[in-house]
């Protein structure tokens, strides 16, 4: 779009003065991080704290790679082992994907809508600061004399139960994380709903904003759900009642259900905003309108609505009636038809574009074509027969993977290459950036896809040694972890060295990016929009 | 929108309520709290209608009486027992295997000896397998309905009165009831 079509106002010039304050910079000092309401303030943490969780939950997914480098037990005991991957998972999820996903939206969501910040700037305060206390209380685990949390990360009775005393702290941690994440989407749904500039209907939001939307309100409605899952464990381990406990007439296969209806919403909570941020970068730089945009919100919609009737295909194994194993292998499988639709418009808006390939469309194709490898395994786990097989094998694990790392963590990557010149005024280095994708690419693969092969050859997951028929596969694995985990170290190289300077970026940064977010200043401004920008029927906003 | 309204209302014209918006929102969050918590008598409805966790009936005697027993064919009817804590205790069924006929009533017992030196109050909890047959195992009399308690180095036999329903599926001939004995969770 062209720069014109959004006015500028000079901001105080047509206010009024009762917001006076929020005409200043920055407050100075380290105060201003503890103190500050500020989306872009808040959004910089948030991604901050999960650039640090990212490389803590790496460390342990390579010291469970490490311990798996050959069979037998070399490196770490079993129970550690068993918390270095339930831990994993934790960290990984709500303290990397989601959090980094949270920050995006406060940095993006207010600018790409025309809005001067988020709807309730004091609780978005509250959310990010809850979740360094939380992680904390989490991993103090690790050094108390129970050890940590080791039943894994979907904390299935009645194993949980019989975990040691760092029970009630991962029960509090997770809690913890969960009001942040449901006070967040709170404000992200007020946000979009109150907050866009006149002329910015639903139809005009970018994807990100429309796919954050929706997942704003899969958060709220399982966290909650989540929530009240542990807090029942709680009270059977502590306050004598026997929701999971068969000795007083309850039943563990229930906590599969009530874990699993949080859960796999919970898997496109993860996803849907990295199909937001592919959907804004495919269309920038292959210079062309994003294809079918009505039917990507449309499809999006579907995905959040099938998720909740899905969820017992994790639980296959379980003794389902026959009737009940159908239904939920259609139901899974039927999502596959809106994923469909989704990347058959981003491969559509590459069609006879013109595209050229920076860093954040390297990783933008890279994800389409892996998520997409870790799509069809999921439609091979969705077939039930087949998944009484597959089932807690690394076949599982290469699919989660497949769609979680190249999947979900290459988005936020290809995120931050796209909007780092817009929060920092430099370009970042391209070369490195280009390197950074091309190794890790390999190496992802080096590491997940023989996964693959052990899985369907039937070796279980959570386990620290193996039969001796893996073992081949199982050592090409690691030597892909560890090069995939070092190779994350330039990533913050570049991000640290864009920072601090680097060649100055122009406002619109990539000459075919549209959006309000490219009409502001590079690096934008402490305040942007205080004015709603102007926004015609004709204008561009996504 | 006019150019000229949004040169001189500031202000998006739509009024801000965010209150209204976070309040709803956070009914909702609070309404799926309870949807969990929901989930644990909705689960318990499914499993009567479906036997899905194999859960076995419960019938009146006179009930009973008025099923016709239907006299050429035989299940086999297995008995299992299983102690879910390590603990001092013997619990066995004391016949292994019964053949019953459809709509007549057996009595079977299982035998409990607590070996510990102290009182201790157990309960047994039933699971009938192929889970579709659990809601034609119907029990008049079961001592799974009740805490036991057990003196010091106590034991007892306890019975356990069942009829098959006369509707179960044709394709079953062999149903299997197991007892896991547990210690009540309020001593544990």
């Amino acid at each position: 779009m062209s720069t014109s079509d959004v006015t500028h106002h000079t901001p105080g010039e047509q206010h009024d003065h009762h917001d006076d304050h929020a005409h200043h910079g920055p407050a100075p000092g380290l105060m201003r991080w503890v103190t500050t309401t500020n989306h872009k303030d808040i959004g910089t943490l948030y991604l901050w704290f999960s650039l640090l969780m990212f490389f803590i939950g790496g460390a342990m997914a390579l010291v469970i790679r490490a311990e798996l480098f050959q069979p037998g037990i070399q490196i770490v005991d079993p129970m550690f082992f068993n918390s270095m991957t339930t831990l994993h998972a934790i960290v990984m999820i709500f303290g990397v994907v989601m959090p980094a996903f949270v920050g995006l939206a406060n940095w993006m969501i207010p600018m790409m809508i025309g809005a001067p910040d988020m709807a309730l700037p004091r609780l978005n305060n509250w959310s990010f600061w809850i979740m360094p206390f939380a992680f904390v209380i989490m991993l103090s685990t690790l050094f108390m004399d129970s050890g940590g949390p080791a039943g894994g990360w979907t904390l299935y009775p009645p194993l949980v139960l019989q975990m040691g005393d760092s029970f009630a702290f991962v029960i509090f941690a997770i809690h913890f994380m969960g009001i942040s994440s449901v006070m967040g989407s709170i404000n992200i749904v007020a946000t979009i709903f109150n907050m866009r500039a006149p002329g910015m209907t639903f139809m005009k939001m970018p994807m990100f904003v429309w796919t954050w939307l929706i997942t704003a309100y899969l958060l709220i409605a399982t966290i909650p759900v989540f929530a009240g899952a542990v807090t029942m464990l709680l009270t059977d381990r502590y306050f004598g009642t026997s929701f999971f406990s068969a000795a007083g007439g309850g039943d563990p296969v229930m906590f599969q259900h009530i874990f699993w209806f949080f859960g796999h919403p919970e898997v496109y909570i993860l996803i849907l905003p990295a199909f937001g941020i592919v959907s804004s970068i495919i269309p920038t730089f292959a210079r062309k309108p994003l294809f079918g945009y009505d039917s990507m919100v449309y499809a999006t919609a579907s995905i959040a609505f099938l998720s909740f009737i899905v969820w017992a295909h994790h639980m296959f194994t379980t003794g389902m009636p026959l009737a009940g194993e159908l239904f939920f292998m259609f139901s899974t499988m039927m999502i596959s038809v809106p994923t469909g639709v989704k990347v058959f418009n981003w491969v559509a808006t590459m069609w006879r574009g013109s595209m050229t390939f920076e860093t954040p469309m390297l990783f933008a194709i890279g994800f389409v074509i892996m998520f997409t490898i870790g799509g069809l395994s999921g439609l091979m786990l969705a077939i039930t027969p087949a998944d009484i097989q597959y089932h807690d094998t690394y076949f599982v694990v290469a699919h989660f993977h497949y769609v979680l790392v190249p999947g979900a963590i290459y988005s936020l990557m290809a995120a931050t290459y796209y909007w780092l010149p817009k929060w920092t005024g430099n370009m970042y280095d391209e070369k490195l950036g280009k390197m950074h994708f091309w190794i890790s690419t390999i190496f992802v693969n080096v590491l997940f896809f023989p996964m693959h092969f052990v899985g369907l050859a039937g070796m279980p997951r959570r386990i620290p040694d193996y039969s001796l028929q893996f073992a081949d596969w199982n050592m090409i694995a690691t030597i892909g972890a560890f090069g995939f985990g070092f190779s994350q170290l330039m990533f913050v190289y570049i991000i640290v060295k864009c920072v601090k300077g680097g060649e100055k970026a122009t406002d619109e940064v990539w000459e075919g990016a549209r959006g309000l977010e490219w009409t502001v200043a590079s690096p934008a401004p402490y305040h942007t929009f205080e004015t709603a920008p102007e926004i015609n029927p004709g204008t561009v906003t996504r | 929108m006019s150019e000229a309204a949004s040169e001189t209302v500031p202000e998006a014209p739509r009024p801000r309520s965010h209150g209204v918006v976070a309040g709803k929102m956070l009914l909702l969050a609070c309404a799926m709290f309870g949807f969990g918590y929901l989930m644990v008598p909705l689960y318990d409805i499914i499993c009567d209608i479906t036997g899905l966790n194999g859960k076995t009936g419960r019938v009146s005697v006179s009930e009973v009486a008025e099923a016709a027993p239907v006299a050429d064919r035989e299940i086999i009817v297995e008995f299992t027992a299983s102690i879910n804590q390590s603990g001092s205790w013997i619990f066995r069924p004391d016949a292994k295997t019964m053949t019953v006929k459809p709509g007549t009533l057996y009595h079977a017992s299982y035998y409990a000896e607590n070996l510990s030196n102290s009182p201790v109050v157990a309960q047994a909890t039933p699971s009938v397998t192929p889970f579709s047959a659990a809601k034609y195992f119907n029990k008049t009399e079961c001592f799974c309905f009740t805490r036991q308690a057990f003196e010091a180095k106590g034991s007892m036999h306890m019975p356990l009165t069942f009829v098959i329903d006369p509707d179960i599926p044709a394709n079953i001939d062999r149903v299997t009831l197991s007892y896991t004995f547990f210690r009540s969770p309020e001593q544990s």
